[in-house]
């Protein structure tokens, strides 16, 4: 019991908290200077979140994208990389997982893992051509990731508009119902929401990342590169390979987290005029998270509640969607500038002291 | 006849950090027009205790007086106001900048929005004839020497109206030669009017130029005297609070075959510029080999080369007899090599790592440690417990990061490390730079036990002393090449800085068999 206290007490676990509590009251104080009721545009999200089995069931399906690109961009940061990059990556891992969902005609238990492969594939490579280009060249991968994500972008539409276009429509055709990995029973208990296998690869992913990162050899390299480079070849370990490495693996989460969204929800994918936002997201959640992979899953399940439940808002408070945005990133400001919130949970540490 | 004034009275000084005080009610008086020595040891609080006189640290109690006036130091440009300047132990100049335009910086000379240059240039060449500090005003910093960079900063203070000079350990980065004429610069500072107050280590320099010195010991003042009542062995003993033994003891080398051969090795620096010319030595097992030298001639490129981390770009380094001239430090290490870092938190340790995983920086994908690619921490721990204990590394358990031990510890951890790899050869880079006496000794004995188990030694230092009193033989390293191996029982300081300043070149220069 005690241990428990101690986990719920604990900085690295007070500071979020607090973040998340400040973050809820300025976008409080941002719905009462626009004139609408923040309780009951509180209320009506978490209403809306768990209202009905149906609305529960997408919540999850919205919190599953944020898990892997919020793991892809903390496992980066862990090996000392700002992976900017998850949104190209995760694009790439869609387009992936489309082609080979389309293109083959194979026994369901190969092509769904198949197309979930190619899109852990694509993406992994996506994110390396920016690690080697920092290992070979030298490039600062915020700026290639950066420019990666609009090549990205362009790149998957044109392959669905020169090979897979639904004739006259903005998307591809469908997948082959072989390389669908949605959940079909639980989307039945679920009111047929959205659900699908990728949840639990989601779970399996952030497993991946703890026992690859803290229990092998090459997360001891990883690591050790990500916190001292110097040390690190002084010590006779390859920097640069490491780099391209860590980038692979970063990116190859944010790849499947694509290739289970045209798999599992949408099983087409259309023709985007913008960014899916998801890797973005997955900055913010990774940050929060404290670029630990349960802190990951954690800060996914409080944005993509916070996202989903907005709409709720809309509808029970006439708060404009938008305005979710105003609480999303006053946390993610909360979380950066922890000072400040150490300044207003200072008491709580403070008394913590006292009890020893 | 009216008394000589006091300039700088500090009364009961305390300063405290988490976990220890560092200054613990302190009382120095400074008499106008002496230069004043502070002695300690490091972290002995004698920095902090200059830190709260420049306004960098508020103290929690006590006054200070400066020309017999209270005053509350603030910032250090309140210190500034009042006539204090510092020189720094690090140089806080622009390297793209002159000289002239580091001096006025923050403080330039104006015509209209323009910076007077002129007027700039005629202040500071004004200043140098005053106090006898020759510099080329117009040249940039990036082009002096390290000597000239420290007129640099003395004249810095002086062109903001610095009366009391505080120098910290102004001596550790020159040469033999730039020390006289340091001393020197101090003189006619203090001929000038001025008052000096020196932070220092070194017997021999409060001997040779202050006038009264301040020992302080674990944040307290241990005694106040002036230096012609006193003698080195007494200061030692009041430094460190034990009687010292400035020799080290070791028994006479047996060099026996050659460990290490480099073969007119040529490499590139960070500049773009040869920094080993056709560099050639030999290190035998059973012997220490010194390299002596002024910083940046070379010797940081040497080790890098025959670490891994520099590609040579020609010549050969043999390692018992096997070619590793250019290898990847992966395979050098693995043949026999350990290095202890120049700088120990940027090459040697992983800072935020717990102990037990710097323990095994080097060596955890030995098959000891890795199964199959994972790593069996148990092991890793019990390595790291049995090595922490083999060395007294005071650290509160394996599982702290080595951020949180002293500079001492994490050196002793170092150590550990490269012995317990049990290597033919071992680099020392600087093995004591910025450690307490007892810790020095404790290294210093573990280079020579190394040495009698018949490892051969390659020591590098920029602290003459250590370099002499540890080495057997000395290779002294000047601009890129060795320009003479003495023997180290048969020279002196005087000798080897001649040698290191390139005024002195010995027959052959080569590897002085």
């Amino acid at each position: 019991m005690n241990r428990v206290i101690a986990i719920f007490t604990k900085e690295s676990f007070l500071v979020p908290v607090a973040a998340i509590i400040l973050g809820l009251l300025t976008g409080a104080v941002a719905m009462l200077a626009g004139g609408f009721n923040p309780i009951q545009a509180y209320a009506s999200l978490v209403e809306k979140v768990f209202g009905s089995s149906y609305n529960f069931g997408e919540t999850i399906r919205q919190i599953t994208p944020l898990i892997f690109t919020g793991l892809s961009v903390a496992f980066a940061f862990r090996t000392g990389l700002f992976n900017i990059g998850a949104e190209g990556q995760f694009i790439i891992g869609m387009i992936a997982s489309t082609a080979v969902g389309i293109s083959f005609d194979l026994p369901a238990y190969i092509h769904a893992p198949l197309a979930v492969i190619a899109g852990a594939l694509a993406g992994g490579l996506w994110g390396a051509i920016a690690g080697w280009l920092k290992a070979a060249r030298g490039v600062n991968e915020v700026i290639t990731t950066i420019m990666l994500n609009w090549i990205a972008l362009y790149f998957a539409n044109y392959v669905v508009k020169a090979f897979y276009l639904q004739e006259g429509q903005q998307r591809s055709e469908m997948i082959k119902d072989s390389a669908s990995i949605s959940f079909a029973w639980l989307s039945q208990m679920f009111d047929s929401a959205r659900l699908h296998w990728g949840t639990l690869l989601a779970i399996l992913a952030a497993v991946f990342f703890y026992i690859l990162l803290w229990k092998t050899k090459s997360g001891f390299e990883l690591r050790a590169v990500g916190l001292n480079p110097h040390a690190s070849e002084y010590a006779g370990m390859n920097v640069n390979r490491n780099v391209v490495n860590a980038m692979f693996v970063g990116g190859m989460f944010a790849g499947i987290g694509g290739a289970c969204e045209i798999l599992g929800v949408f099983h087409y994918q259309s023709i985007m005029a913008a960014q899916p936002g998801y890797g973005f997201d997955g900055i913010a959640v990774a940050l929060i998270g404290g670029n630990t992979p349960l802190g990951v899953i954690l800060g996914a399940i409080l944005f993509g509640m916070l996202t989903f439940g907005a709409a709720g808002m809309k509808f029970g408070a006439g708060v404009p969607v938008e305005l979710i945005r105003v609480v999303i990133s006053s946390v993610i400001f909360f979380v950066a500038a922890h000072g400040i919130v150490k300044f207003f949970i200072k008491p709580l540490l403070q008394k913590k002291e006292g009890g020893n | 006849m009216k008394p000589v004034q006091t300039v700088v009275e500090m009364r009961g000084i305390t300063k405290r950090f988490p976990g220890i005080i560092a200054n613990d009610n302190i009382n120095l008086v400074v008499k106008k027009g002496e230069i004043h020595a502070l002695l300690g040891e490091n972290g002995a609080g004698k920095s902090t205790l200059m830190n709260v006189l420049f306004g960098l640290y508020q103290p929690e109690e006590g006054e200070i007086l400066i020309n017999e006036k209270p005053v509350k130091i603030t910032s250090p440009s309140v210190a500034n106001d009042l006539g204090i300047g510092m020189v720094h132990q690090h140089f806080m100049l622009v390297e793209k900048f002159t000289v002239t335009e580091n001096i006025v910086l923050g403080n330039e000379p104006k015509s209209g929005l323009q910076i007077d240059m002129q007027s700039a240039i005629k202040a500071v060449e004004k200043l140098s004839n005053q106090y006898g500090l020759k510099v080329d005003p117009r040249a940039k910093i990036e082009d002096i020497s390290v000597g000239m960079q420290q007129r640099v900063e003395i004249l810095k203070t002086l062109y903001r109206g610095a009366d009391i000079l505080i120098f910290d350990e102004p001596t550790a980065v020159l040469t033999p030669q730039e020390i006289v004429e340091l001393i020197e610069i101090m003189h006619n500072l203090v001929k000038e009017g001025k008052t000096i107050i020196l932070i220092t280590h070194k017997l021999k320099e409060i001997m040779a130029v202050c006038d009264t010195v301040t020992i302080i010991r674990r944040g307290k003042v241990i005694d106040s005297v002036g230096v012609k009542d006193t003698n080195p062995d007494d200061l030692a003993a009041k430094m460190v609070g034990r009687e010292v033994n400035f020799r080290v003891d070791k028994k006479e080398a047996n060099p026996k075959e050659v460990i290490l051969s480099v073969e007119n090795i040529t490499a590139m620096g960070n500049r773009g510029v040869n920094a080993l010319n056709s560099i050639s030595l030999e290190v035998r097992s059973g012997e220490i080999l010194g390299i002596a030298g002024v910083d940046g001639n070379g010797q940081s490129e040497l080790i890098e080369v025959l670490t891994g981390l520099r590609k040579a770009s020609s010549g050969r380094v043999l390692l018992k007899g096997q070619d590793i001239t250019n290898k990847t430090p992966r395979v050098i290490s693995e043949s026999g090599l350990s290095h202890i870092p120049e700088d120990r938190h940027k090459h040697g340790l992983v800072l935020d790592f717990p102990m037990s995983e710097n323990m095994v920086l080097e060596t955890y994908f030995h098959p000891e440690f890795n199964k199959n690619g994972f790593l069996d921490y148990a092991a890793i721990d019990k390595h790291a417990s049995k090595l922490i204990e083999e060395f007294d590394v005071r650290t509160p358990s394996i599982h702290t990061p080595a951020r949180a031990l002293s500079g001492g510890n994490q050196q002793k951890a170092i150590i550990a490390r490269e012995v317990n790899k049990d290597p033919d050869l071992l680099i020392a880079a600087q093995p004591t730079r910025g450690l307490d006496v007892g810790a020095i000794e404790f290294i210093h004995r573990r280079l020579i036990e190394q040495r009698d188990k018949g490892k051969a030694v390659l020591l590098l230092s920029l602290e003459l002393d250590e370099i002499i009193n540890v080495s057997d033989r000395i290779a002294v390293i000047y601009e890129g090449q060795i320009v003479g191996i003495v023997d180290a029982k048969q020279t002196d300081e005087q000798e080897l800085g001649l040698m290191m300043s390139g005024g002195k070149r010995m027959q052959g220069g080569g590897n002085g068999e």
